[in-house]
């Protein structure tokens, strides 16, 4: 139905030119016959004149049965912008390595347009597929929708958020696993965790096929999955003499930067010292027809990045330097570490506070305690540069007579 | 009761993606040999049965319609058979497989308005978070700083000659829904104004212990309003982390006199090369000045070119400043070094320089 236009915009007007796609044009295409995103429009230029946000706090909404999925939204001026009164946020768990057909993606387009703003992100930070924008009375007959397509929500809050990886085997030759048949796994057997928050806060896996890291694991997931290979990278020395005919200067662009320092060129052949790799990827990365990551590969498990809110931001650690990650994944040990570390995290962890908080805060030494590891000088840079052991036990002299 | 209502499905997760790959990933699933970069975002992957999969990569503001992907799915069946996919930082990606749709479907994207680009050595699309567009807590917009830096910045999605990969984040307030934290350049919202409190409706509407709890500072503390539980700010101790309004929603800190933007440089998440690494404070304060935030986007510009000039090849703006060292960056960015840019969070000491590998030229 069309819409008759209602506001003029004449601070985001201005953001409909320039070379780089404009968000503007796409909300006021859908603002031709959607009346939520004309309101949006609406309460966006008032936010642009006034240099402030004009949401509420967020509420407890979604559909029955599921604590997460769904992001309550109001507007503070509801008198001024009805259609946008509720505005609430849908996270649809995207396909594994967002790969779609049309098909696939007109059905979303379909129930969206029948439902909601007719506004997406494709796609949210953490991977799924947002619907920007709905009523509450919408969210059941959308989800019903969805699950009749084959989708499912994701997640949001204190749960399992949404996993998420690179393309993986799909189409990368430097996939060390199976990122997006892991990825589906881990989803599948977590629905319960992903649907019904009841963690301290939120937990995010996020699998990389390779140490380059394409979805920020490290950065951005709670366990961090980061492919890796630990044999011999793989060298084909006539393609290797072909990139140097082609100008890459191997010494300068690649043996020198090595951080490792374990390349050498000798003008015909590359000679790699492997036991000094570091599994960087820069070699392989500027020489992708000659090199290639060993054929020995699986991952390192990282644990507890975040962004800054609470403590600090934190990079990721390592919790297992190396482990195979085949098929049959049922069989895998990783599960019974993971579970262990949410019971511990379940049992001690403080309301909002990460896993990788909750490492700082009790030591990653009593951490491996608890959930059954053995400490390993690869979990550390460098080990502790101060005298302040907790020892346990010590010896009692013998009582004298 | 035979008119029963169909089973309410849960739990059945997201689709499997076989049924979303095309036959000839399918048929190469994990057997692809190497890959080159055509030209600015077109890439090649050779797999060991010597078949070729083409991706076209297109820049995406993110926020779209759904007539947009509705397009794309159009150029999909146009040109590769309804395949495609998205990236992590949100560009999508068609899959060809037959060489000759490569050119037809790149003049098609570029007059819809899409840039071709962000592979390899270049800038890709900024990721970030939501703004003003639908977030409560953001201290500025997202969108628009994003379309503003990115009509700035350009010419470096449409190449693949910097050198090294740049990438630039976005996140509207410390929550970073968008993760700047390793980014060669963040830019992050900020807020600058203590909570203030609605004493009124705070304790119809918020736990106050966990409230308390929620400070990393210890700057809440508790108080009295007309005989009711309430609480009140220690403003000395509030460094505008914003959890409290998370927890609360009577502790409000946005404020468009106060709010605006701060930027960060030299993060990474690759291994490669350098081990990953954090975005430091780089510009304490940029005003909100919409629609375009000219201050930001110059800033970011200036970032970017200073590190184009400078940098040896393969080093990313984290890696060309370890080089040189922080005091040189900030002489040659001519950015003002002051108090914020030094840490007095916890670990701040490790931040301190510690010997005298300094530079005086």
């Amino acid at each position: 139905m069309p819409v008759e236009k209602k506001y003029e915009t004449p601070l985001l007007d201005q953001l409909e030119s320039g070379g780089w796609p404009s968000f503007v044009k796409e909300i006021k295409s859908a603002a031709e016959d959607n009346a939520m995103a004309n309101d949006l429009l609406g309460l966006l230029e008032q936010s642009y004149q006034e240099k402030i946000g004009h949401w509420k706090h967020g509420g407890i909404v979604g559909v029955m049965g599921y604590g997460g999925g769904v992001i309550g939204r109001y507007t503070d001026l509801p008198e001024k912008y009805p259609a946008i009164s509720h505005f609430h946020t849908m996270r649809i768990n995207q396909p594994a390595g967002w790969f779609y057909t049309s098909e696939a993606l007109r059905t979303l387009c379909d129930i969206w347009d029948a439902h909601g703003s007719g506004l997406t992100n494709m796609h949210g930070s953490t991977g799924d597929i947002i619907f920007l924008g709905t009523r509450t009375e919408e969210l059941e007959p959308i989800f019903s929708k969805l699950t009749a397509a084959g989708f499912d929500l994701g997640g949001s809050g204190s749960d399992v958020r949404t996993p998420s990886c690179c393309c993986g085997k799909a189409r990368c030759e430097w996939a060390c696993y199976d990122t997006m048949g892991l990825t589906y796994y881990i989803t599948n057997r977590y629905q319960d965790e992903l649907h019904r928050p009841a963690f301290p806060y939120k937990m995010k896996f996020k699998m990389s096929g390779c140490p380059n890291d394409c979805v920020a694991s490290v950065a951005r997931a709670d366990i961090s999955i980061i492919g890796t290979w630990r044999d011999e990278i793989q060298v084909n020395q006539e393609e290797v003499r072909n990139y140097a005919k082609s100008g890459l200067d191997i010494t300068k662009e690649i043996a020198m930067l090595c951080p490792g320092k374990c390349i050498e060129w000798n003008g015909n052949e590359i000679q790699i010292d492997n036991s000094n790799c570091r599994h960087c990827m820069h070699c392989i990365n500027l020489m992708p027809k000659a090199l290639a990551p060993g054929k020995d590969r699986g991952a390192a498990i990282l644990v507890g990045s975040k962004a800054p809110i609470v403590e600090g931001a934190l990079l990721s650690s390592v919790l297992v330097p190396f482990i195979k990650l085949e098929e049959p994944y049922d069989d895998l040990e990783i599960w019974e570490l993971i579970e262990n570390m949410w019971d511990i995290w379940c049992e001690e962890g403080k309301n909002r506070e990460r896993i990788g908080e909750f490492i700082q805060r009790v030591g990653l030494g009593n951490f491996l305690d608890a959930v059954g590891l053995e400490p390993q000088p690869e979990m550390v840079a460098f080990p502790r540069d101060n005298p302040y052991v907790f020892y346990e036990e010590y010896f009692e002299e013998e009582e004298d007579q | 009761m035979s008119d029963a209502q169909p089973k309410r499905l849960t739990d059945i997760g997201p689709p499997h993606y076989q049924l979303f790959l095309p036959p000839i990933i399918k048929e190469n699933y994990g057997k692809w040999k190497y890959h080159e970069i055509l030209k600015p975002g077109v890439m090649v992957h050779y797999s060991e049965n010597n078949e070729k999969l083409y991706t076209v990569r297109a820049g995406s503001p993110r926020l779209i319609s759904t007539k947009k992907i509705r397009k794309y799915a159009e150029l999909a069946d146009k040109y590769c058979d309804g395949f495609l996919r998205f990236t992590s930082r949100h560009n999508v990606e068609f899959l060809l497989t037959k060489e000759e749709n490569i050119e037809p479907l790149i003049a098609e994207l570029e007059a819809l308005g899409h840039p071709v680009g962000g592979t390899g050595n270049a800038i890709s699309s900024i990721v970030h978070t939501q703004g003003w567009v639908h977030c409560h807590s953001a201290a500025t917009d997202a969108s628009g700083i994003v379309k503003s830096v990115m009509d700035e910045l350009l010419p470096y999605f449409k190449t693949i000659e910097l050198p090294a990969k740049i990438r630039v984040a976005l996140a509207c307030c410390l929550n970073m829904c968008g993760a700047v934290h390793c980014s060669d350049i963040a830019i992050l919202g900020i807020h600058r104004r203590p909570p203030r409190v609605d004493k009124e409706s705070l304790p119809k509407i918020c736990e106050i212990p966990n409230l308390i709890a929620s400070c990393p500072t210890a700057a809440i503390r508790p108080s009295q309003y007309q005989g009711k539980p309430s609480v009140e700010i220690d403003e000395d101790k509030c460094m505008f982390c914003a959890n409290c309004y998370t927890v609360c929603p009577a502790l409000p800190l946005n404020n468009p006199l106060n709010d605006g933007v701060s930027i960060w440089v030299g993060g990474k998440v690759s291994n490669a090369r350098h081990e990953p690494m954090f975005s430091k404070l780089a510009i304490p304060f940029l005003p909100n000045n919409p629609p375009r935030w000219p201050e930001v986007t110059s800033a970011v510009k200036h970032i970017v070119e200073l590190w184009l000039k400078n940098a040896k090849k393969h080093e990313r703006i984290g890696e060309w400043i370890e080089r040189i060292g922080w005091p040189k960056f900030f002489r040659l960015a001519d950015i003002p070094f002051q108090k914020e840019h030094i840490d007095d969070f916890k670990h701040a000491g490790l931040s301190y320089k510690r010997s005298v590998h300094l530079t005086y030229m």
